[in-house]
């Protein structure tokens, strides 16, 4: 009961006037080892523990929170390693108050703020990689069968891990220059630091994963010349990498943009950083359309650009934000103006170049299918925003490039890879697909989640024909 | 890292680079290109696969010096690397037998329509192809494309070689003299232009090569999107051909230069950099 009476804790942040000014700061500062103690002092080793529902790879959460409170924090990780390929990343962007969090007994029950199992969780990721003792992953004998990954984002990298510790030779293939997929391109470092995904690409290489970086499969070589190389099988995570526009008038002018785009040029090329050679078109007054992570990322990257005005332009109300919490959180803090219940109409531009964004006022009718309710223009109602930069943030699609390119996948009208629910296996046989090319846009514990379940179902596989 | 194996001045400013690239050099096809990063700060920038070589695993870029991510690759010696190159990238130029073929090159545009005339030609077509600059030295590729045409007309604005005046005069003298079946322009985007306005009037197909600004090349950003009929198609994974009768250039021209203001400071700084060494 005495710990029901704690408050929980307060991540410290750097302050919104100092980050705002750096892309590469990290906005949480991660709790001290007293905090993190204190906290984990507020679980309550449920019996029945719902938190664990609500994560999407089943973390034996209070089991690493007792770790923690224990100042064993080695065991901690060695508990989230379980379950989790990349707890440094999760702990930083799962959108913990829609899963763990949202299930925790505080939640439920209390009506109180929930445990911080996020905060946590990066807690005792930083603390591994902060200190010299690791926990040592043991790696199988190598049993010298070939598989190929393709795609080096959460969801194959997930799977490299795993399947190299089963003992296979596990090449990954990734398209661009990096490795990372979306934790590098579109997460940007005042969220996630590169140096925390780069910690684990190195340890999956000392552990015997190899990498294929500027290898697009389907068109620098075929899954079919894979196979004769002697690849046995194959783990799609190739992503939802495909912006999507709104197809209204003016989309096309300059100073409209994916934030695809956008977050690329900057994260990816280091656009803005004196010594990059790729341009970036830094606005005075920035509008972001959309309100998921993305727009975030997109509006706050902005305002690290030098953005005067930055604003989301969103077409419902602000609950309705499917963004993290914290995300829309430190955006407000650091001065995004949340234009809701608008919805674009039209780009305006002299001589080509965007100034303006025409609007359509909207309000909230029925819940539709989602359960949430519709926004529907209402008549006559238009505003024009002077703008001079607009980031389309509203969506992707899956990457076409292996569902065009491989006969007899099976390919579901969104353009998604059809699999399996239980073994993540796809019409063809030797090839399994997780992630966003196959859920279209989820996050990243769902994806590493994906890569994880497919590897052990791939190796069931493997397993049982050499045997035979 | 990609090794250039040789390089070859072909005019000022214009260079060839044969680059080692075995993989693409086996899977390239007329119409593909790449997309190359110098430095570890560097832009990607798309070239065309102009040649291959199977048997040295090396593919032929033609790169013309423009800002600072071309003349970054232009300065690079033999011996030396290119630090990423991805591809081959965009869809190959259909290929097929229509029977005469006008193949317009313009400028640097010689250098992606040797690929796609040798294909034609192979394919059994009759090649009439007219190579235009605006001047004499600006004329580049002259013998690789006339020994793959079955008529080769050099043109210059300022007649200091070949015919004097625009390719579309030159293109019109010979639409008047014989059927042409299908039309090619590949250059600079105004010359593209015009070339499809003038192809336009004669009725004959055409396709051009659109140079369009790009990032990653393979779909995932729409940097590249250019409006075909009335649809936005992305030009590294849809195109880079497309039909020329079908495309809004004026929007195309503008989007050429949607970079421009901050091109100019990153060359700027980047020449001031090179005089301080
Ligand atoms: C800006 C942004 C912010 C986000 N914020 C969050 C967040 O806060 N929390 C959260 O949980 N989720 C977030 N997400 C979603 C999350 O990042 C994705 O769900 C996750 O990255 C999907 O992982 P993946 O491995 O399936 O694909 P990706 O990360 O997309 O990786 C796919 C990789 O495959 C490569 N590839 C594609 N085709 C080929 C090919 N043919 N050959 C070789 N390589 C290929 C691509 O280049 C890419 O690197 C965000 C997404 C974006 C874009
Ligand atoms: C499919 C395709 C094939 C090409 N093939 C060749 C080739 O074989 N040889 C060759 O010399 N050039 C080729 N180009 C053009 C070449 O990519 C540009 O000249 C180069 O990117 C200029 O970069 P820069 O930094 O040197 O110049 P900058 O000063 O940065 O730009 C000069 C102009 O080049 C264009 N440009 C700039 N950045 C890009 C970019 N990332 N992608 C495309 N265009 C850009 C813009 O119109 C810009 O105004 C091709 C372009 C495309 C799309
Ligand atoms: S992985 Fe995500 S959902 Fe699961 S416990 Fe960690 S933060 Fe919560
Ligand atoms: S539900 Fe909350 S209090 Fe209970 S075990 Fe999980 S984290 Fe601890
Ligand atoms: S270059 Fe990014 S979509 Fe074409
Ligand atoms: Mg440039």
């Amino acid at each position: 009961k005495e710990r029901i009476a704690k408050e929980r804790v307060e991540m410290p942040e750097v302050p919104p006037m100092v980050r705002s000014k750096s892309q590469t700061t990290e906005v949480n500062k991660g709790l001290t080892k007293e905090m993190a103690v204190e906290e984990a002092k507020r679980c309550m080793d449920c019996a029945n523990p719902t938190c664990i529902d609500g994560c999407p790879v089943g973390i034996n959460i209070p089991k690493f929170i007792k770790h923690i409170e224990n100042e064993e924090p080695l065991k901690a990780i060695a508990t989230l390693k379980e379950s989790s390929a990349l707890p440094a990343a999760c702990g930083r962007v799962c959108p913990q108050e829609k899963q763990c969090e949202a299930n925790c007994f505080y939640t439920l029950k209390l009506n109180k703020p929930a445990v911080a199992i996020g905060h946590l969780e990066r807690y005792a990721a930083d603390y591994e990689n902060n200190s010299d003792e690791k926990v040592v992953q043991e790696v199988a004998p190598s049993n010298g069968i070939k598989v190929g990954v393709v795609g080096s984002g959460p969801s194959g990298l997930a799977f490299a891990g795993d399947m190299v510790k089963f003992g296979y030779d596990v090449t990954v293939f990734e398209a661009l220059h990096e490795i990372g997929g979306v934790l590098k391109y579109g997460i940007p470092e005042f969220r996630l630091p590169n140096s925390l995904v780069d910690v684990e690409i190195e340890s999956l290489k000392r552990m015997g994963v190899k990498f294929e970086t500027n290898f697009i499969v389907g068109q620098t070589q075929t899954i079919e010349q894979l196979r004769e190389q002697g690849f046995k099988s194959f783990y799609v995570a190739s992503g939802a990498g495909l912006p999507r526009f709104m197809n209204i008038p003016g989309e096309n002018v300059n100073g409209v943009l994916s934030a695809n785009e956008y977050l690329t040029r900057v994260n990816l090329m280091f656009a803005g950083s004196a010594e990059a050679d790729t341009p970036v078109i830094k606005g005075k007054n920035v509008a972001v359309i959309g309100g998921g992570n993305t727009a975030m990322d997109a509006v706050r990257t902005a305002i690290r650009m030098g953005a005067e005005n930055a604003m989301i332009i969103y077409r419902r109300s602000l609950e309705q934000l499917p963004a993290r919490a914290e995300e829309v959180h430190h955006a407000k803090q650091e001065g995004v103006f949340f234009n809701t219940l608008k919805n674009p109409i039209e780009f305006l531009h002299e001589s080509g170049k965007l100034n303006a964004v025409k609007v359509q006022h909207m309000e909230l009718g029925e819940p539709d299918a989602s359960g949430r309710r519709r926004p529907i223009p209402i008549e006559g109602k238009t505003e024009i925003i002077p703008i001079d930069v607009a980031i389309m943030a509203i969506g992707v699609s899956p990457n076409p490039i292996i569902p065009n390119s491989v006969k007899g996948l099976d390919i579901s009208k969104w353009g998604t890879i059809e699999v399996s629910e239980e073994t993540r296996q796809s019409s063809v046989e030797d090839i399994y697909a997780g992630g966003d090319i196959v859920r279209g846009g989820a996050t990243v514990i769902l994806a590493m989640g994906d890569g994880r379940d497919a590897a052990a179902s791939m190796h069931k596989k493997l397993q049982a024909e050499m045997n035979n | 890292m990609n090794k250039i194996v040789k390089k070859e001045k072909l005019a000022e400013r214009i260079y060839r680079l044969e680059v080692e690239a075995p993989l693409i050099a086996a899977s390239r096809k007329a119409g593909n290109f790449i997309i190359a990063r110098t430095g570890k700060l560097g832009e990607r920038i798309p070239l065309t696969v102009v040649d291959s070589d199977l048997d040295k695993g090396t593919i032929t870029l033609v790169v013309q010096e423009m800002g600072v991510s071309s003349k970054k690759i232009c300065a690079l010696n033999e011996g030396e690397y290119i630090t990423d190159l991805v591809g081959p990238l965009g869809r190959p130029t259909d290929i097929k037998k229509v029977g005469t073929i006008l193949a317009c090159a313009g400028g640097l545009g010689a250098a992606p329509m040797l690929p796609i005339i040798k294909a034609f030609k192979e394919a059994g077509n009759r090649v009439i192809t007219i190579l235009a600059a605006r001047s004499k030295d600006l004329l580049i590729l002259k013998e690789e494309l006339a020994a793959n045409s079955d008529e080769f007309i050099i043109m210059t604005d300022d007649g200091t070689e070949g015919k004097k005046g625009l390719i579309t005069v030159g293109m019109e003298e010979v639409i008047a003299r014989e059927k042409i079946d299908e039309c090619i322009a590949v250059g600079p985007g105004v010359m593209m232009k015009f070339c499809a306005l003038t192809t336009k009037k004669h009725n004959i197909p055409t396709m051009v090569s659109l140079n369009a600004i790009m990032v990653d090349g393979t779909g995932m950003c729409g940097a590249c999107r250019v409006t075909v009929g009335d649809e936005t198609k992305f030009t590294c994974v849809d195109g880079p051909e497309f039909d020329a009768h079908k495309i809004d250039f004026d929007e195309f021209l503008l989007r050429l230069g949607g970079y421009k203001d901050q091109e100019n400071v990153l060359l700027e700084n980047f020449e001031k950099s090179c005089k301080l060494k």
